[in-house]
This record gives C-alpha cells, sequence and structure tokens, in this order.
C-alpha cells in the first residue's frame, strides 16, 4: 500500500482524482456509445493544439512573475504574425514558419514592455496581466479595423476594409504541422507527428533554456528574488526576459493552434485564451511559483481529456449538451483552487 | 509636512488625473457625437439611476481592504434568479421587485460568505480571485438556470422555458415590472424625465453607507482595510468583518441588478451579468476612486463620465471615421484599460510610496 | 538566586510576582529560575543585553503565543494574588497588563482617538443592535475623543486627539501607543520595551515625566532600556538579566552606568577556543571605509568610517539595531548606501552587488532564510549559484561563449566536497536546503561564500540560531579560514564573547556611527560601556531617524 500512498503524495491528491475520473470516462465511453479511438484522437490533437500556450506559462511562474493571465499579449503578436503571413500569401509548411517569424519580433518588443510595467507592479502581477492582456485584445480590435491589409479572404467583403472576425486558413497553412510525418493508426486515429515535434522541439528549448546560466538565474529569482539579487543577479532584468520567452511562446502557441483548428480568430477571440493555459498548468501540479515541463505535459493531456470527454460521454449519458458548463467550471475551479490553496501563499 | 502651493496644485492634478482625463476626452467626443445637450442630460440620469446601486455595491469591500470586488457578479446573479423567478410566479410591479430582492438576499448570503471564506484564504490577491471567482459562480450559475430550471426547479411560465423542456431562454421579458420603480414618481422638468423614485432609493442607500461608516462594525472594517495585523491584535475578528463585507456587497450587488433590470427591461439570462462588475468598476474608478480609497461623490462623477464616453464615442467614431464598430471597440478599449491603467498607478504608488517612507528615515550625511 | 532583598516601597501592595519563571526554546534554555516582584506604583527597569532573556520574558508575561507554541514555561505568575497562565495577549490585558511594544501597532489613517480606543470604541445604542448585534451601534464620537484626550493628558503630551496618525512624528505615536493601554480602566501593570529608542532627547525626557505621573497613580511599570542614564533617572529598582539568569537587582540609588555595564557582560570568561591570539599585525588596508551611511530597516548605518587590514579578522558588535548589521550590507550593495569604500585602494561602487563580488568580497548574510538560501531548490545550487553567476567557473562555454551551459558534474563535485570540510549533515547535494537544520543551512551559506575563493569575506550574525556544537565548527572554519588561507574576514556579531574569541580588533557600532575599536583582548567592560553609549547625549538628534515604523 505504500507505494499508492507515495505514489499519490508525489503526483498530488487532485491529480490523482482527476487522472482517475478521466480513466472512469474512457472506461464509460463504449457503454454510452462514444467512440473510445476517436476520442483518443481528439484529445491527442486538441493536446499537441494547446501544449505551447501551457508551455508559455513556464518562463514567467520559474521567474516569480505568477500565471501569465497576460498571455493574449503573446497571442496578439502571433496574430499580427498570421495576419501578416497571409497577407504575402506564403503557403504551406514556409508560411506557418514566416507568420512564426513575423510574430517573434512583435512577441520581443510586446514582452519587452509588459515586463517593464510588471517590475514596477510586484507583488500585483496577476490582476494587472490579466487587465493589461483584456485592453490589449480590445486595443486590437480597433486596429484590426484600420490596417491597411488588402488580401480578399481575409478583409470584409462588403467594404473591403478591415479584417473579418475569423479568417480560414485553408489552401494557406492549414494543418502545416499537423500533417508532417503524420500517420494513421487504426481508423479513428491520425497522429499529428509534426505538430508533436514541434512541441518537443520548444520543450527541448526550454528545458535547455534553464539549464545555461541566465536560466539557472531566471529560477533563482523566482525562488527568491533576494538571494539572487545578493549573488548578483540583475532581478528585473531576469523578470523581463522571461515575460518576452513567455510572449513569445504564446505567439508560437496560437499559431500552433490556428493551424490545427483551421481559422484564425481576430476581436475577441483572445479574451479568454489565458484561462485554460493556466488552469492546465495548475491542474498539472504546477504552483504559482514552480512549473516544470512535466506539469505542461500532464496538465494538458488531463485537461484536454476532460474538457473533451466529459462533455461527449455526459452529453452521451443525459442527452444534453453541457460541454460549454463544465469547461467554465472545470478550469475557473481549478485557478480557485491554486489560489487559495494554504501553502501557495507566501507571507 | 510644509505644501507649498505649487506642490498642492500638483496633488490635486495627480489625485484627479483620471476624472480630468475624462472631462477632457467628453469635451471631444460630445461636440463630435452630435447628440443634443437634451438627449445626453435624459441619458445621464437614466444611467444615474440606473447604474449608481451597483457601483455603491463596490464600496464596503475597498473600506475593507479587500480592493475592488470584481467578484459582484455572484450578486447580480442571485438578483437575476430572483427576477426569473418573480417573472415566472408572475408578481409585478412593486412588489413583484421587492419579492425578487427578498429571494435575492439569502442566495446573496450564502454567496457572500463563500467569497469571503475564498478571499480570508488568498489574501494579498483577492481581485484575481474575486475575479476568477466570479468567473466559477458563472458556471455553476449556467449550471442551474440552463439544466435545472424546468426540471429539478418547477418553472410553470412556457413563455420561459426554452423549446427542448427545460432550461431558460435567453432573453425574459421583464414587462411585469418594467421601469415600475422609475415611474413611481415620474418628474418632468421640460422635455427631460427624472425617476425620483429610483434616486430617492439610490440616496437611502448612500445615506445607510454614510451611517455604515459610523458604526463600531464601519469602524472596525476601516481598522482591518488599513492594517489587519494590528485590527487583530486589537482583538477585532479580522476574518469574520471581511466576510461581513463580502456578504453587504453582495447583497447590494443583487439589489443593484434588479434595478438595473427593471430599467432595461429584458433580462439576458446568460449575459446580464457579465459586464456587471467590468462596468461599475470602471465607472467607479473613472471616477476617481482607486483601490484602497472610494467615496459616494466618485461613484456619481464616474457614473456620468463613464456613460458619456460610452454614449458619444460610437457616434463619435461614426461621424468621424465613418465607422461606428471603431467607437464601439474603443469603448470597450477604454473600460478595460482604465481597470488596468488604475490598477497598475495604485501598485505602482504604492511602491512608490514605500520608498519615499524609507527617504525620510535615510541618514543624512 | 538572591530573593527581592531591596524592598523599596513594603507597604505598596504586589501587583506582580514572578517565581521560579524558566523557558527553553527546545535545548536552549534562555531563562533560568527567574524570581521577581513588581509593586503598586513602583517602575522597574529591565536591563540586559541582546538574548539576555528580556523579551522571552516579556513575552511570557505578556501571554504571547510563540510561548505555548514552543512548549510554554516553567514557574508561576501571579497577578496580585492570583496564579496565572495567560494563552493569548487578552487573556494579559483581561487581568490589567499592557504592553507598549517596539514596533508600533497602530492604524495610519486613523485618529490618535481612534487608534487609542481601538475596539474599544464608546458607542450609542439604536434599534438595530436588537436585530443584528452589538456591533451595529453607532460610535459616540465626541466621548472617544473626551477619553482620548484623557488619556493623552495623564501623561502630560500636548497632542491633539483627533490627529491621524500619518501625519505625526514618530514621538507622538510612542505617546498614542501608550495612551492606549492608559486608557483602559483596569491597567495595573504597564511593559514599556525600548520606549525611547525612537524619540528625541526632549521626548523621551516628557516621557520619562508621564512614566512617574503614571506611577504616582498606582500603575506598576516594567521599563525595558539600554540607555542606562534613563534607567536610573525614572527607575526605583533595577534587575540585571544576563544569559537567563537575573544577575543582580538594586535599588536604583545604590547603582551606577559603571556597575550597571560590569553586571550586563561581565561573565565568567571562559578559556576562549583560540587561546593561542597570534595577533594579526599586517598593517596593509585592504578595506577604507569612509563617512559610509546605510538605509537599511531598523538597522540604519549613519556616519562609518573604518578600515580593515589584510589578513585580520575584524569583529563588529554592538547592540540589536544600532547598525552593525547595516554595514557589510550596505558595502554588499544590498540596501541603498552612500559614503566612500575603497577595496585595494580600488574604488567600490555601491548600490550594486555584482561589481563588488566581482572585485572579491563575499557575504555571508545574517538573513539566512530570507537572503542566504534558495530554500526550494538543492544544496548543489545553494553552494554553486553565485559563483556559476558572478565567476562563471562550473560551466561550460559553447559556440564561442554564446551558450553558457550550467556544469552539473562539477558542481555536484564541489558540493560533495563541501559537504565533506564542512561536515554538513545531508542526503547528498540533491536534498533541497529547506530540509537542512539551522546549523547545517548556515554551513551551506559559508560553502557558498567560500566557493567564490574570496580575498575579503563578511560574515553577519554566523552563529544566531544554531546549537552549541553547530557553533563552535562554524567559529573553526572561520577562524582556520583566516588563520590558513589567509582570507580577511569581517564578522559582525550580537555576541560580545564569541567575538573576543575569534577576532583580532573589535569595532563598537552604537546609534549608527562607530563607538570605537579596540584590540579583542580589551577586558569586556569596556567594551560593555561603548555598547551603551557613553557621551549618548550629543548624539541624540539623529535619533528620531532612526526609528523603526511600522509599514505594510
Amino acid at each position: 500500500m505504500s507505494w499508492i500512498q507515495s505514489f499519490v503524495k508525489q503526483a498530488g491528491l487532485p491529480r490523482v482524482i482527476i487522472g482517475l475520473f478521466l480513466l472512469s470516462l474512457f472506461v464509460a465511453a463504449p457503454f454510452v456509445g462514444v467512440s473510445v479511438t476517436s476520442s483518443i484522437n481528439d484529445v491527442l490533437v486538441r493536446f499537441g493544439m494547446n501544449a505551447v500556450m501551457v508551455l508559455a506559462m513556464v518562463p514567467m511562474v520559474q521567474s516569480g512573475c505568477g500565471l501569465n493571465f497576460g498571455l493574449p499579449l503573446g497571442i496578439i503578436a502571433g496574430l499580427l504574425g498570421a495576419t501578416l503571413s497571409l497577407e504575402l500569401g506564403v503557403v504551406g509548411i514556409l508560411g506557418f514558419f514566416v507568420a512564426v517569424g513575423i510574430s517573434i519580433p512583435f512577441s520581443i518588443v510586446f514582452g519587452y514592455f509588459y515586463g517593464q510595467l510588471l517590475n514596477r507592479v510586484k507583488g500585483d502581477e496577476m490582476v494587472i496581466a490579466t487587465y493589461v492582456g483584456f485592453s490589449s485584445v480590445a486595443f486590437m480590435n480597433i486596429l484590426w479595423l484600420v490596417l491597411p491589409y488588402r488580401n480578399p479572404t481575409m478583409v470584409w467583403g462588403f467594404s473591403g476594409e478591415g479584417l473579418r472576425t475569423t479568417i480560414s486558413v485553408e489552401g494557406y497553412w492549414l494543418s502545416a504541422l499537423n500533417d508532417f510525418l503524420s500517420f494513421q493508426l487504426g481508423t479513428h486515429i491520425k497522429v499529428p507527428t509534426g505538430m508533436f515535434l514541434f512541441f518537443a522541439f520548444l520543450c527541448f528549448l526550454i528545458w535547455a533554456f534553464f539549464h545555461t546560466k541566465t536560466g539557472t538565474a531566471m529560477t533563482a529569482v523566482g525562488s527568491n528574488p533576494e538571494f539572487a539579487r545578493a549573488s548578483g543577479v540583475n532581478v528585473d532584468r531576469s523578470r523581463t526576459q522571461s515575460v518576452i520567452l513567455s510572449t513569445v511562446l504564446g505567439g508560437i502557441g496560437i499559431l500552433v493552434y490556428e493551424q490545427s483548428f483551421g481559422f484564425i480568430q481576430l476581436y475577441n477571440g483572445p479574451f479568454y485564451m489565458a484561462f485554460p493555459a493556466v488552469a492546465s498548468i495548475l491542474l498539472g501540479g504546477a504552483s504559482v511559483h514552480k512549473a516544470t515541463l512535466l506539469n505542461v505535459i500532464i496538465g494538458t493531456i488531463l485537461f484536454q481529456g476532460i474538457v473533451t470527454m466529459t462533455p461527449s460521454v455526459i452529453n452521451s449519458m443525459i442527452q444534453t449538451d453541457m460541454s460549454e458548463v463544465i469547461r467554465i467550471i472545470a478550469t475557473n475551479g481549478m485557478i480557485l483552487y491554486a489560489l487559495t490553496r494554504k501553502s501557495v501563499v507566501k507571507s | 509636512m510644509k505644501t507649498t502651493k505649487k506642490t498642492s496644485y500638483k496633488h490635486f492634478l495627480i489625485a484627479y488625473a483620471v476624472p480630468i482625463m475624462f472631462i477632457t476626452l467628453s469635451i471631444f467626443t460630445i461636440p463630435l457625437s452630435g447628440f443634443s445637450p437634451e438627449y445626453l442630460i435624459q441619458e445621464m440620469i437614466i444611467r444615474l439611476a440606473r447604474n449608481s446601486f451597483l457601483v455603491l455595491a463596490l464600496l464596503i469591500p475597498i473600506i475593507a481592504g479587500m480592493g475592488l470586488n470584481f467578484g459582484m457578479v455572484l450578486g447580480a446573479m442571485a438578483g437575476q434568479i430572483g427576477l426569473i423567478l418573480i417573472t415566472d410566479w408572475n408578481i409585478v410591479g412593486i412588489p413583484g421587485m421587492v419579492l425578487a430582492m427578498i429571494i435575492s438576499i439569502p442566495l446573496s448570503t450564502f454567496l457572500g460568505w463563500i467569497a469571503g471564506h475564498i478571499l480570508n484564504r488568498a489574501k494579498g490577491r483577492e481581485m484575481v480571485t474575486s475575479y476568477i471567482l466570479g468567473f466559477f459562480v458563472n458556471g455553476i450559475y449556467q449550471f442551474i438556470v440552463l439544466y435545472m430550471m424546468g426540471k429539478a426547479i418547477p418553472i410553470g411560465n412556457p413563455a420561459l422555458v426554452l423549446s427542448r423542456g427545460y432550461g431558460i431562454r435567453n432573453a425574459i421579458n421583464l414587462e411585469g415590472i418594467r421601469q415600475t420603480l422609475d415611474n413611481l414618481i415620474l418628474l418632468k422638468i421640460g422635455k427631460v424625465q427624472i425617476p425620483v423614485a429610483t434616486f430617492i432609493l439610490i440616496s437611502a442607500f448612500c445615506l445607510f453607507i454614510i451611517w455604515f461608516r459610523k458604526t463600531k462594525l464601519g469602524q472596525d472594517m476601516r481598522a482591518v482595510g488599513q492594517d489587519m495585523e494590528v485590527a487583530e491584535a486589537a482583538g477585532i475578528p479580522v476574518n469574520r468583518t471581511r466576510i461581513i463585507s463580502m456578504i453587504i456587497s453582495t447583497v447590494l450587488a443583487g439589489f443593484g441588478q434588479i434595478i438595473f433590470l427593471q430599467n432595461i427591461g429584458t433580462l439576458n439570462t446568460y449575459n446580464s451579468h457579465d459586464q456587471t462588475g467590468m462596468y461599475s468598476i470602471a465607472a467607479l474608478l473613472i471616477g476617481g476612486a482607486t483601490v484602497s480609497h472610494a467615496t459616494i461623490p466618485n461613484i456619481f462623477l464616474g457614473v456620468v463620465l463613464f456613460h458619456l464616453m460610452f454614449v458619444t464615442s460610437p457616434m463619435a467614431g461614426k461621424n468621424l471615421i465613418g465607422s461606428a464598430m471603431l467607437g464601439e471597440y474603443f469603448r470597450l478599449f477604454i473600460s478595460y484599460g482604465i481597470i488596468a491603467i488604475s490598477l497598475v498607478l495604485y501598485a505602482w504608488r504604492r511602491q512608490k510610496e514605500k520608498e519615499r517612507a524609507r527617504m525620510d528615515l535615510r541618514g543624512n550625511t | 538566586m538572591q530573593t527581592p532583598n531591596v524592598k523599596v516601597m513594603d507597604k505598596n501592595a504586589v501587583l506582580l510576582r514572578c517565581e521560579h519563571i524558566s523557558k527553553s526554546f527546545y535545548d536552549n534554555r534562555v531563562l533560568d529560575d527567574i524570581n521577581f516582584e513588581l509593586r503598586e506604583g513602583e517602575i522597574l527597569g529591565l536591563v540586559g543585553e541582546n538574548g539576555a532573556g528580556k523579551s522571552t520574558l516579556m513575552k511570557i508575561l505578556f501571554g504571547m503565543s510563540v510561548i505555548a507554541q514552543t512548549g510554554g514555561y516553567e514557574g508561576t505568575v501571579y497577578v496580585g494574588d492570583k496564579p496565572v497562565k495567560f494563552d493569548s495577549p487578552f487573556e494579559a490585558l483581561e487581568e490589567g497588563i499592557g504592553m507598549v511594544h517596539q514596533e508600533f501597532s497602530l492604524i495610519p489613517g486613523f485618529t490618535a482617538t481612534e487608534n487609542i480606543l481601538l475596539n474599544r470604541e464608546v458607542t450609542h445604542h439604536n434599534f438595530l443592535v436588537e436585530a443584528f448585534g452589538e456591533r451595529l451601534s453607532t460610535l459616540n464620537m465626541p466621548e472617544m475623543i473626551e477619553r482620548g484626550d484623557k488619556a493623552l493628558n495623564t501623561l502630560g503630551v500636548a497632542i491633539s486627539p483627533q490627529m491621524l496618525i500619518a501625519e505625526m512624528p514618530i514621538g507622538h505615536k510612542q505617546f498614542t501607543e501608550i495612551a492606549r493601554e492608559v486608557d483602559r480602566q483596569n491597567t495595573k501593570i504597564i511593559i514599556l520595551d525600548e520606549p525611547t529608542a525612537v524619540l528625541t532627547e526632549t521626548e523621551a525626557d516628557v516621557l520619562l515625566s508621564s512614566l512617574k505621573k503614571l506611577a504616582e497613580k498606582g500603575i506598576g511599570i516594567i521599563f525595558i532600556s539600554h540607555r542606562l542614564q534613563e534607567i536610573l533617572e525614572v527607575a526605583d529598582r533595577i534587575i540585571v538579566l544576563r544569559d537567563g539568569n537575573l544577575v543582580k537587582e538594586v535599588d536604583a540609588a545604590h547603582a551606577d552606568v559603571i556597575k550597571i555595564a560590569e553586571w550586563m557582560v561581565g561573565r565568567k570568561m571562559d578559556a576562549s577556543a583560540f587561546a593561542d591570539k597570534d595577533v594579526n599585525t599586517n598593517p596593509e588596508v585592504l578595506l577604507e571605509v569612509k563617512n559610509l551611511w546605510v538605509d537599511m530597516p531598523g538597522e540604519t548605518v549613519r556616519d562609518v568610517s573604518f578600515e580593515v587590514h589584510r589578513g585580520e579578522i575584524l569583529g563588529i558588535g554592538g547592540l540589536a539595531g544600532q547598525g552593525k548589521i547595516g554595514i557589510p550590507n550596505g558595502i554588499m550593495g544590498l540596501f541603498p548606501a552612500g559614503g566612500i569604500v575603497k577595496f585595494r585602494d580600488e574604488v567600490v561602487p555601491l548600490n550594486n552587488p555584482r561589481q563588488v563580488l566581482n572585485l572579491g568580497m563575499a557575504f555571508v548574510s545574517e538573513d539566512r532564510r530570507g537572503v542566504g538560501l534558495l530554500l526550494e531548490e538543492t544544496l548543489d545550487w545553494n553552494i554553486s549559484f553565485t559563483a556559476v553567476q558572478v565567476k562563471e567557473w562550473y560551466v561550460k562555454k559553447y559556440l564561442g561563449g554564446l551558450i553558457k551551459w550550467r556544469d552539473d558534474a562539477a558542481i555536484r563535485q564541489l558540493t560533495s566536497e563541501y559537504i565533506k570540510t564542512f561536515d554538513i549533515k545531508c542526503l547528498g547535494g540533491h536534498q533541497l536546503a529547506q530540509e537542512l537544520s539551522g546549523g547545517n543551512q548556515q554551513k551551506v551559506c559559508l560553502a557558498k561564500a567560500f566557493a567564490l575563493k574570496p580575498e575579503l569575506l563578511f560574515v553577519s550574525e554566523p552563529t544566531r540560531g544554531i546549537d552549541v556544537g553547530a557553533k563552535k565548527l562554524v567559529l573553526d572554519t572561520i577562524r582556520n579560514s583566516n588563520r590558513e588561507r589567509g582570507m580577511t574576514i569581517v564578522m559582525t556579531s550580537s555576541e560580545l564573547e564569541e567575538l573576543r574569541s575569534v577576532c583580532d580588533r573589535i569595532m563598537i557600532v552604537d546609534e549608527g556611527r562607530v563607538a570605537g575599536i579596540l584590540p579583542a583582548t580589551a577586558p569586556s567592560t569596556e567594551f560593555g560601556l561603548l555598547m551603551l553609549g557613553t557621551g549618548e547625549t550629543d548624539r541624540r538628534e539623529g535619533e528620531i531617524h532612526n526609528g523603526k515604523v511600522k509599514t505594510k
């Protein structure tokens, strides 16, 4: 029995409970007429779509800037990259990487200023990040309307001006990553190899970064800023670096999401995107000031598993579509749990 | 402690920077919008009557040092459940409104009590927690209204229920109580109508707040709000006091939402409460309040300035650039932006003050 | 132990009696068989060095929860004739014991009155009280102001009861604090912990005379101060604590500053661990400090100049809060500082920790858990981190130095070396720092500093909060690294004997200034007199700044 206890202790009770719940959903699925294999396919694809945005939480959490509720800022950089790549008309996997390439300088600039701001409001990062994210989304709404984009697939047909709310990337870089080296597993499962490889590559970069001198300093800043300062680390600079890194990853994250989803969602699209990502990493066992790559992977699988499986199984059971409600309760319940955990509250 | 004229002038500018900015903004947007003064005055009076009470609900948690209560949507939801029920029971007019308020009280109290407990576990990050709590309870609200009502909670009126047999429709016509309070005593000055009864109610609650601040409980809240440790050491039950402040705020928000919706006349079951918190908070901040300090004049000034911007900017945008959408996005941006800026300024100022306090202690050689 | 043999006011009733009070924190005995009594209208002066047990004794009397949490105490406290055991300060207040703490417990946005009557407000009854309870009664402000005014008048100070705390000078805050205890109807005993530390001379005089007034009204006062002049002026009787023992109880009339100082510090000189005392005689100046000021909360340094010779161990001593800790923190750039610091004749940029580390200085902070350690990280990280960041040791460079990869293998080796040399009790370099005992954590901090191979090492309070065995090892390590490796060391400590056993010279800091520098072999009474600030009056004017106001 002791190995069970130690496993539960190591994995954390909430994760064990949610893992078991997810498992039971998969067990129950065939009995209510939900195909297990296509469910697995859904979870795999959604995992790949969302994982990079969850990964974008890691640098800021590690440097002590808290959960990145300001993810929309990175997403906006990603959207700029996406729309500009469409405007340039680059297609295929090249188009995707052009979008990534364009988004990165935007992310760096946004991240730099965002980081400077967060350095001035230490202790209140999270609530301010939320509203900085919101206001930047609202500000971009105005820009989407007035920026001189010309590509007819993107602008409103009747006026010829202003971007559409939803833009299809079909014909440009739809599934550019997903299809790379993808293979069929049975009839229902199509593994999006390219997307996984790309995510693995980013994970590797982050892993490597945290093994360098700069990354080590960043972790120490999050762990104990006073210690880091006394050891000659420039705390503010380290925090800014982490914010830039998070913002860049957020931009790349939304591009990965879009190439799989098939659409660029502008205007109010990015508004609430931070919340599922925040909930995922917390579900994966991260705290407000410590997060690992394992937290990202486990958290994304569990979270996407729950939001995919619960609606389909429960809907089939009671013949009602409750997916939205379940997603709201699961996402925010998880964040609430993390915010009120006594051990987390550093006085 | 010497303050020269110049610095006090500067202090005034800094303290009222936000309202001054919005007055300046209005000076541009009002003529650009092309609205007549009469229309704007009428519009402002309506909006004062409609929104002031909701903003009033934010005051008490600020006194208790819990910051802006983003969780006020909890009360709004309780109020809406009250409204759904009285509409179902077909109780109209003032009795209907009163009943809706009475129904909302136990719900709000319960939600406020929970919110208080949760925020006591998240001291120092009340705002982000209350914000997330709002979302979380929204999920539960949707669960109850969309899935329970008509099933576990009997709803007799078919006009309220979705065609599938349970769950409440998206929009509910509140004609039974539409503007009953506003029209109870309606004063006409020229073409401008003034809903006197609503203003009487609002004034009554302003008086309540003024009185409340002079009670022992109000005093305790101020003490808790300024320094929890000192209050605790003096024997004030800190956690309990904070919970009470959340309960009062939630109950008032419930009343506020009912007053708001009786003026609008339609309940958007799943959206009406969404923006309540944000708009109320933005209005309060525009009125010159901060995270730790808010007064009754802040409320009225804020409601007027916020809604002036709100009403005029779409038209101004249309007349200026030819796009009403632009104005609409602009006001959304302003609402979020003002909250972001206020929070940043507050956090920044606090850090600066800490530094300044340290400067006073610095040795001079 | 002596029983009270000096009966000052026999005729007066005994308010408080302590019998055989002893207290241990874990294995550390901090109070041993304390007996004394306090009579009506009497002012009892309580003196002792830091760590002598004064504050622990006061915590017991005031029922602070930390006492119960650490296993309670032995012996009995009597209030009047009634034996009491307080579980919380509220029970102490109930019995009429009031306490004025060193840190202000005032609400800045409230007026003097509101603070004096905090949670004891005068209220009006109204009908809502019936329904919702006492807390909805309204405040009776006029009467409250009257009471506040009365309490302040009792102290004989002219403070408006309607003045906001935030706008008051520090002295007024102190009076408001005392007035709060005075206002309590049942207050019989007031304990004041260093009440004059933050006051100017005139304010202190006013305070002393108000204490006398209070005593005339029959209130018993326990007055703690390190300013012996004040104690002598105001107290009827003086008790001296040293190392947890009550070493002297004396009528104030029979004491003077010199005698008290002797009682406080004069302890049995146990043979020092380093009896050799081959005093460093190298005159080469390694570090020169001129007119240094440091803005460190609670440890303000005003104006300090001194020199450190190559190869010596310089001790910095002084009472808590006088600024000795501020000196290394200021030089290392951790708190805002000004003045001139030269290292090997090179000007050291202040307020820049990186530069100071680069020059070859290192620091073991007194705040082990706050500054010294990464509690949530491994020992590997803790020991190597500064060396990795500052010296880029244990770093592998790739692509011409573009990528600086942490060399975990080299780090592990470094850690195991230090674990062996310092005998750090742990499971290995992978263990988290927070899992170690205090003594072992201190060794980790030392290892971190040693890993930088510094020319000059600052060590702050190296033995604070660690057990005797570890203490000796830590001091041995410091001494050996100096004598054998030639590392120059500046060591700060509150324990004079510790400094005397390790250092070549000792500098005493008082009120943010150098009181004097003596060879370690000088008699301890001389150090004692320096610490207690002989001729302190001429420095008083600066003190108002020295106060520590509680800010959030």
